[in-house]
């Protein structure tokens, strides 16, 4: 079965805020599409995100988001981990004192025990051939597992350690928020090269960019804008270019209404 | 007419007296000099009032001792080696050891050195034994050099009325590869007066370790400690102390390390235990070239109160000395860490540092820090720092999407807090097992 993640009419702001930013959000990603969000600044691309992960920083007023069915939003962060979704950060925390590697075993642990009580996690050297596999696969330098949590980490290694922790852990649908932002061009490729390595029939995403050029690397089936916190064109790879070719002005002019709603 | 009953102001004094230093003379036939030091600090103590509202005692309350419970020396009782829990036992390293000296009730259980060790002319051995067999080396380094009978009530209380210790002596060119380890532990409540007197003469090295513990017992404790690092021109001592007495034990101690020139020392300080602690930490470097770095981490909960109190002591020019403190507190727990550098005027060039990083579990828990600075020289680089935090929410969320629960998430994130100190111990297993006693308090 393809795993389906729909978002229905979702309204939401920063918590304890009135102002909604999202204001009537549909979209429904499956298993094996890629999806590009893209959207002028404070468009509410991040809040989505950040609501479909479940941060606490944010607040639903209305909708739905479903993972094949079941309704995410009750759900803590981690038991929408557990699910299936992650979240490939756009400001990636540093954890000082924790590995990479240290981190990841958790959360792999995390999710065998939500299985199975008794589980005793995954057994170390089982764990050191997986990373050793993932980070050969995304060329990225061993001693990188041993490394303390983003601390001290550059940008392009903190997006590198995003597509590490979503190969390892690999879900079904993956929202990748801003992963180019603060890139240069050759660790934009690497990061893309990551993330393409793990898209395909197992994995659906949704790639959030505020620029067309993450798409010249990974190749959408779908785009969509977001503009006044709602999607308001939607189509193929072409819409990307269009966005490219005439910026975001025509989005404004044709949506402007609903952005003064 | 309601008889309000006040607590008398000042804090209750023991009850001990010049007798009691007579007789702890007379019933170990006690060299002269000894006799007349003891008797020197007797007489510092008892012109010394209790501590009280001093600077550096005045957010220490510690009335609530019951000196008529707490005062009366241990005595040895028949406990022996299975009292002391094995994780203090443990060997430091899978590979051979240097020496374990255990100590319980302030009687020697268990000496050890490795033959290594003794035919290279190290002494690792209990304070009265060498009294016995090193009298000219207890003499020449006992309260001389570093902590004095002169630093405060406790340290003359302790010099006078000192019970036992442990005496460790690496002569010249000597490098100690083994870990030396000393286990400290009482089983009955009362009072513990214990020294730890480490002299490293020119050019030698040793790694240490000294655990503090005791059982649970139904009356109050108290530890009144001395500690004596002394490292020779050259030398290099890391040394390692942990403390975790029982939840009625007052410490009161002084611990001195006094680095000689192009010496090291690397001095890592755990507390975790005690209902009370007010420690005096303090490094002299006393040598140009001296280097000193310590480290201390603690965690209190439920009505602990730590209060640390260190100080660097720049005597000599081109010194450098770096602390970090990293502690946390939780329930109505309450810490104290007071810092100082000092340097003399001409003692130009010297690097000194202090920090002390809070983490804050709980609304009742308060954490202090007060650092400070008396430099007198002015071609120096000195800095201190404090600093406070709690929990965010924004690392959990970050730990959580990776699907580990909120508790698992906490718990990462205050372990990572302390591994930067952790690390700073050299036993791997030494590691592991202080990461569980964290994780165990912050589970409680």
């Amino acid at each position: 079965m393809v795993t389906t993640l729909e978002i229905r009419n979702l309204h939401a702001s920063v918590d304890g805020d009135d102002d909604l930013i999202l204001r009537g959000v549909d979209l429904t990603v499956r298993q094996g599409e890629i999806h590009a969000l893209m959207g002028p600044n404070a468009s509410g691309k991040s809040t989505l995100a950040n609501i479909l992960m479940g941060n606490p920083a944010y607040e639903v007023h209305e909708g739905e988001v479903l993972l094949d069915g079941e309704n995410v939003l009750e759900l803590e962060p981690d038991e929408r981990s557990r699910a299936g979704l992650f979240l490939a950060f756009q400001y990636p925390v540093a954890i000082p004192g924790v590995t990479l590697a240290n981190f990841l075993r958790h959360a792999i642990n995390a999710r065998m025990k939500a299985e199975d009580p008794d589980s005793k996690g995954i057994p170390i050297p089982r764990f050191a051939r997986l990373m050793r596999e993932k980070m050969t696969e995304l060329h990225i330098d061993h001693s990188f597992a041993g490394r303390y949590l983003n601390e001290g980490f550059s940008g392009g290694e903190k997006k590198r350690a995003e597509v590490l922790q979503m190969a390892v852990l690999e879900p079904e649908i993956a929202v990748l928020d801003e992963t180019d932002s603060g890139l240069d061009i050759d660790a934009l490729r690497i990061v893309a090269d990551g993330v393409n390595a793990l898209t395909g029939p197992n994995m659906g995403a949704l790639v959030i960019t505020h620029y067309q050029r993450m798409l010249n690397y990974i190749k959408p089936d779908f785009v969509h804008v977001l503009y006044g916190g709602r999607i308001v064109e939607s189509g193929g790879p072409e819409l990307a270019h269009e966005l490219e070719d005439k910026g975001y002005e025509w989005i404004r002019e044709r949506h402007e209404a609903l952005a003064q709603a | 007419m309601a008889v309000v009953r006040r607590r008398s102001a000042l804090p209750q004094a023991p009850s001990y007296s010049l007798a009691d230093v007579q007789a702890i003379c007379d019933a170990h036939n006690e060299p002269e000099w000894l006799r007349a030091r003891r008797l020197e600090a007797w007489e510092v103590y008892e012109n010394t009032p209790m501590p009280y509202q001093e600077e550096e005692w005045r957010r220490t309350d510690y009335r609530y001792l019951r000196w008529n419970e707490a005062g009366a020396i241990i005595k040895a009782n028949g406990a022996t080696a299975a009292a002391v829990p094995e994780k203090n036992l443990e060997p430091l390293t899978g590979d051979e050891q240097g020496g374990l000296l255990l100590i319980v009730d302030g009687q020697v259980i268990r000496t050890e050195l490795a033959d290594a060790l003794i035919r290279q002319g190290l002494i690792f051995t209990d304070l009265r034994r060498a009294l016995l067999d090193h009298e000219a080396l207890v003499e020449q380094h006992l309260m001389t050099k570093a902590v004095k009978a002169t630093d405060g009530k406790f340290a003359a209380l302790h010099a006078a009325l000192w019970d036992y210790g442990v005496f460790v002596y690496v002569p010249r060119n000597t490098i100690a590869e083994l870990p030396l380890h000393v286990v400290c532990y009482n089983t009955a409540a009362g009072t513990a007066i214990g020294h730890v007197l480490v002299a490293l003469e020119d050019n030698a090295q040793a790694t240490m370790q000294v655990e503090y513990a005791s059982a649970e017992t139904s009356g109050q404790s108290t530890y009144i400690g001395a500690t004596e690092l002394i490292v020779g021109d050259g030398g290099n001592l890391r040394y390692v102390s942990l403390q975790d007495w029982n939840r009625e034990t007052f410490e009161f101690s002084h611990q001195r390390g006094v680095v000689g020139r192009d010496a090291q020392l690397d001095w890592v300080n755990g507390v975790m235990g005690s209902r009370l602690t007010k420690a005096f930490i303090e490094v002299d470097t006393v040598g140009t070239g001296a280097n000193a770095r310590v480290s201390g981490f603690f965690f209190a909960d439920r009505d602990q109160f730590f209060d640390l109190d260190t100080q660097q002591n720049h005597n000599a020019p081109l010194t450098y000395t770096d602390l970090l403190f990293k502690g946390a507190a939780r329930d109505s727990a309450r810490t104290l860490w007071q810092g100082m550098i000092k340097s003399l005027p001409q003692m130009q060039r010297i690097d000194g540092y202090q920090v002390c990083r809070n983490l804050l579990l709980s609304n009742d828990a308060r954490m202090d820090s007060i650092p400070g600075l008396e430099i007198e020289a002015d071609d120096v680089a000195c800095s201190h720092a404090a600093t406070f935090g709690t929990l965010e929410e924004e690392p959990i969320y970050y730990l959580m999407s990776r699907g580990i629960t909120r508790p698992q998430a906490q718990l990462m994130i205050i372990e990572g807090f302390f591994e930067e100190l952790l690390q700073r111990i050299p036993f791997e297993r030494v590691r592991q097992r202080l990461m569980d006693e964290i994780e165990a308090k912050i589970i409680g």
